[in-house]
């Protein structure tokens, strides 16, 4: 049995609904968005992530009408949609704050836009109650918005912009207003909606485990540009430079001149310690600055040197984090850098191997780090 | 004990300065005009004992209802009122909107300023201020002079102890109070219930309609309310700028009281005016309440 | 970051303008030669000469002063209890009553406040005059002193005044150390306010004023009853000008206290 992987970002021939082209936006001096050229595909669920003033609220705002680009234009499905006004574009958009009509019931809300559109009644009638079907909201369609719970009122939002049926669906924080239990159920229940209704999902956020989960791809915002757009596994496994691997997981960065040495790298970071060693497929030229990123849960820690692995350093364990299914050891190197090493709990807290003060070795494989020019 | 102090104090100031004013004013209102001092009878007389109130209350009779309910001047009055009170509030409303919707929509660093702009006004003399009004709209006023100027008018208009002047005097005045609770209602809403109606395909206009003005119904319900409730009372302005052909019940009452010295009547007139005023005063409130639950 | 559309620049400019045009032309006219007080004949400063040499117009504007003073400071004391009274005190016999003679005032047409207050002077034989005005004034403006205040008792966090209990205080010292000084600001405008209401009143003073005490708007209305007068503007421009330092003074002062507030917290978040 093949299953096709949905990869459309790899295949030549297939056409991105969403093209950005050299688009850039500045409020006055400022310039939120940097010359971004980049593409979005059909049924892809897209994240941008970042900190906030990142730029990824404007990026979505363009999209949906609100800002227009002071350069660069924005294609959607080949068009250019720079003068078409928020009513007429077949874009809608999920608000962080919900920005449900106080003054209407969840029906109301709901068929909001498709009276817009001039629909039949019966028509508007039919596609209202499926959508509270697909959002499991039939018993509350009566009620207003202040008398239903928070993570109602996330789903009617939802309801609410995916009626109208776009072509692109914008989602705006829409999990930040909920407790993290919530937040978690209602990851998989937005995309599960997103398969079933097999709409194009671009969501803005600044939780990293959220958009890991949630998106198919994920683009690495910060001060207005795209540091690195791939799926989830990719942006974890090979981020492109230090910034996105500090920002998605975590993380020791270790850094140090780089020589050539078989198919990777020598990395001298400190004097009296025993250099590092990484395989790659980036070009660096000798003597240069390059940064080793390193996950702890890649790092073993032992009491003896272990003989197999090429990367093995002695140090000091300073701070243990239980955190019940993993712990985590901060050792401190004879230099005073911090490397983290993660390991499994699989035995109780009472025979743990390691203790505060405890001399031990770290150790992992010549490809588990990934080294970086910047 | 000092709970009690405390709500004693203020508890009887209001009972003796409030309550039993106004007790006085409905009794005055069933007794008889008389030629004396106090210029009615009867008079309460505790020295007679139990005959002395018993003959007290078989003396009240609402003749001076009956009686205002046959001069037809009453029924006007009080039915111009209303007429006046009603259209001024509609008025103020029409005014008063377009400014609240541009202060709730002006810059952040604006709007203290154009706030205390609203509010002066409420600051400075009422009666300065429906005085200003006389200089601009009799015959040879400053509205006059300009229109006259202009050449779109070659005879001086009347303007001045007529309605519009009355009209012009209630919207001035009371301008404040119609802006203000629009402005509350319109600063709270959040902005971006307006992006999502034009997501979901509104134009600005339609989307002013469907939401902007519903959100803030009971801004303009508050303000209609403030404005309308003490217009149907209102003496200065029909007496300054409506001349002698503006009937206001505010205005009867005062001359019945100190050109007529008909205390009665004055009485009776004010016991309705009152009875009119609570049906909107009653409605006023439960408006209130209505919004301060909605707010939690 | 909003700005100004053309629409709302629009109905702000002439809303404003409408609003301050009418003061504007009687300060201006204040200055006129002329007795004729619509027709513009030079520049000059007499009206405010006759206005001081006017002894009826300073004797009435000093009764006014007195009876605002007077009326405004009873009316905060009465106020504020009866705030205190609302928000705190609970249940007690004839609560409804008493909450509904704090609100009736607000509303009630000042021809009937004017009228039945009157009666009542002239039944229980008071002789009127500047007492019976202050008598007037606090009652109707104790009402609206209990309304600014009471709005700032609900937001107030009564832990505080439970801190105070705690470490030692009598309820007395309670209110007089951590309570008052928090909600002065509300006692404060509630007594401006109180204070501009006594000095705006004509109905219920003129009802209440005997042939011995004449205030400031009842001898303003006896002079403009017959017609517009040069004297009226110049004593007109003088109270708006009062009216005017008083509240952009206070609004600055504010201002410049919370914008102070503002420096200290971000001062205090960066050590």
């Amino acid at each position: 049995m093949t299953q096709t992987v949905f990869e459309p970002w790899n295949d030549p021939n297939e056409k991105p609904l969403i093209q950005f082209r050299g688009v850039t936006k500045r409020f006055g001096d400022f310039t939120a968005i940097d010359n971004q050229t980049f593409d979005i595909f059909e049924r892809e669920f897209f994240a941008l992530l970042g900190p906030s003033g990142c730029g990824k609220t404007t990026m979505m705002r363009m999209l949906a009408g609100f800002e227009t680009p002071t350069e660069g234009t924005i294609l959607l499905a080949g068009q250019d949609i720079a003068p078409i006004p928020p009513n007429k574009r077949a874009v809608n958009m999920m608000f962080q704050s919900y920005a449900l009509f106080p003054h209407l019931s969840v029906w109301d809300n709901i068929a909001f836009g498709l009276k817009r559109d001039g629909m039949a009644r019966d028509a508007i009638g039919d596609r209202v109650a499926e959508m509270l079907k697909l959002t499991r909201l039939e018993k509350f369609a009566r009620r207003k918005p202040h008398q239903i719970s928070g993570g109602q009122r996330q789903r009617v939002a939802l309801a609410r912009s995916l009626a109208k049926a776009p072509k692109l669906l914008l989602l705006d924080e829409p999990l930040g207003a909920l407790d993290a239990k919530l937040r978690q159920d209602t990851q998989f229940e937005l995309m599960d909606i997103q398969e079933k209704t097999g709409t194009t999902f671009v969501i803005v956020t600044h939780d990293q485990e959220e958009a890991m989960t949630v998106a198919s791809r994920v683009a690495v915002m910060d001060h207005g540009q795209i540091i690195q757009a791939d799926t989830p596994a990719r942006i974890y496994e090979t981020p492109n430079s230090v910034y996105v691997a500090d920002f998605i997981g975590d993380v020791t960065i270790i850094e140090g001149t780089a020589t050539r040495d078989g198919a990777g790298y020598r990395i001298d970071f400190a004097e009296g310690q025993p250099a590092l060693y990484a395989e790659t497929d980036i070009a660096l030229t000798d003597g240069q600055r390059a940064y080793l990123a390193i996950r702890p849960e890649k790092v073993s820690i032992t009491a003896e040197k272990p003989e197999d692995k090429r990367n093995a350093l002695r140090g000091k364990i300073l701070d243990i984090a239980y955190l019940g299914n993993l712990s985590t050891y901060h050792v401190e190197l004879p230099k005073g850098q911090i490397v983290r090493a993660q390991t499994a709990n699989t035995r109780r807290l009472s025979r743990r191997s390691f203790t505060w003060e405890d001399e031990v070795w770290l150790s992992w494989t010549d490809t588990a780090a990934v080294l970086l020019e910047r | 004990m000092r709970r009690a102090t405390l709500i004693l104090v203020p508890y009887l100031w209001l009972l003796a300065l409030f309550l039993v004013p106004f007790v006085i004013v409905l009794k005055i209102s069933l007794s008889d005009t008389a030629l004396a001092i106090p210029p009615y009878t009867p008079t309460l007389d505790f020295g007679a004992g139990w005959q002395g109130i018993r003959d007290f209350f078989s003396q009240l009779d609402l003749e001076n209802f009956w009686f205002l309910s046959t001069d037809d001047l009453y029924w006007k009055a009080y039915l111009s009122s209303v007429k006046i009170a009603a259209i001024a509030t509609f008025l103020t409303l029409l005014a008063g909107y377009p400014i609240a919707y541009g202060m709730a929509n002006a810059p952040d660093h604006w709007r203290p300023t154009l706030m205390l702009l609203v509010i002066l006004p409420f600051w400075t003399s009422f009666l300065i201020r429906v005085y200003s009004w006389m200089g601009i709209l009799s015959g040879e006023g400053y509205l006059n002079q300009f229109l006259m100027w202009t050449g779109l008018i070659s005879q001086p208009l009347t303007i001045l102890n007529t309605p519009i002047a009355v009209y012009i005097g209630i919207v001035y005045t009371y301008l404040p109070f119609m802006i203000l609770p629009i402005y509350a209602a319109l600063e709270r809403m959040d902005a971006s219930l307006l992006e999502a109606a034009e997501d979901l395909g509104c134009s600005r206009f339609k989307a002013f309609w469907l939401i902007t003005i519903p959100l803030s119904r009971n801004g303009i319900i508050a303000g209609c309310f403030l404005v309308f409730i003490p217009t149907i009372g209102e003496f200065v302005i029909p007496s300054l700028l409506g001349g002698s052909r503006t009937l206001m019940i505010g205005k009867v009452l005062w001359e019945e009281f100190f050109n007529n010295r008909d205390w009665p009547v004055a009485s009776a007139v004010a016991v309705i005016l009152l009875l009119i005023l609570i049906v909107p005063i009653i409605l006023f409130q439960r408006n209130e309440q209505k919004q301060r639950e909605a707010e939690g | 970051m909003r700005r100004f559309t053309w629409f709302n620049a629009t109905s702000l400019t002439l809303g404003f303008a409408f609003l301050y045009l009418p003061m504007v032309l009687l300060i201006i006219y204040s200055f006129n030669e002329s007795k004729l007080v619509t027709v513009w004949a030079g520049f000059s400063t007499k009206w405010y000469g006759e206005l001081l040499r006017n002894e009826a117009f300073l004797d009435a504007a000093w009764v006014t002063l007195q009876v605002a003073f007077v009326s405004s400071t009873i009316a905060t004391v009465l106020g504020t209890m009866a705030a205190y009274v609302m928000v705190r005190a609970g249940r007690f016999a004839g609560r409804t009553l008493f909450s509904g003679m704090i609100y009736a005032p607000l509303v009630m047409p000042e021809v009937i406040t004017g009228l039945s207050l009157l009666l009542l002077f002239i039944g229980i034989g008071l002789d009127r005059g500047v007492f019976t005005i202050i008598l007037a004034h606090t009652t109707f403006s104790m009402c609206y002193v209990s309304v600014v205040v009471s709005s700032r008792l609900v937001s107030f966090d009564r832990s505080l005044e439970e801190a105070a209990l705690d470490l030692g205080c009598s309820p007395m010292q309670a209110f007089r150390l951590v309570t008052l000084p928090i909600i002065a600001p509300a006692v404060i405008s509630g007594w401006l306010l109180a204070f501009t209401l006594s000095l705006d009143d004509l109905v219920i003073a003129s009802f209440t004023a005997g042939p011995s005490a004449t205030t400031l708007p009842i001898k303003i209305w006896s002079s403009i009853r017959l017609g517009v007068s040069p004297e009226i503007n110049a004593l007109s421009t003088l109270m708006i000008a009062v009216v005017a330092v008083g509240v952009i003074t206070a609004s600055i002062v504010t201002k410049r206290a919370a914008l102070r507030q503002q420096a200290d917290q971000r001062a205090a978040e960066r050590a």
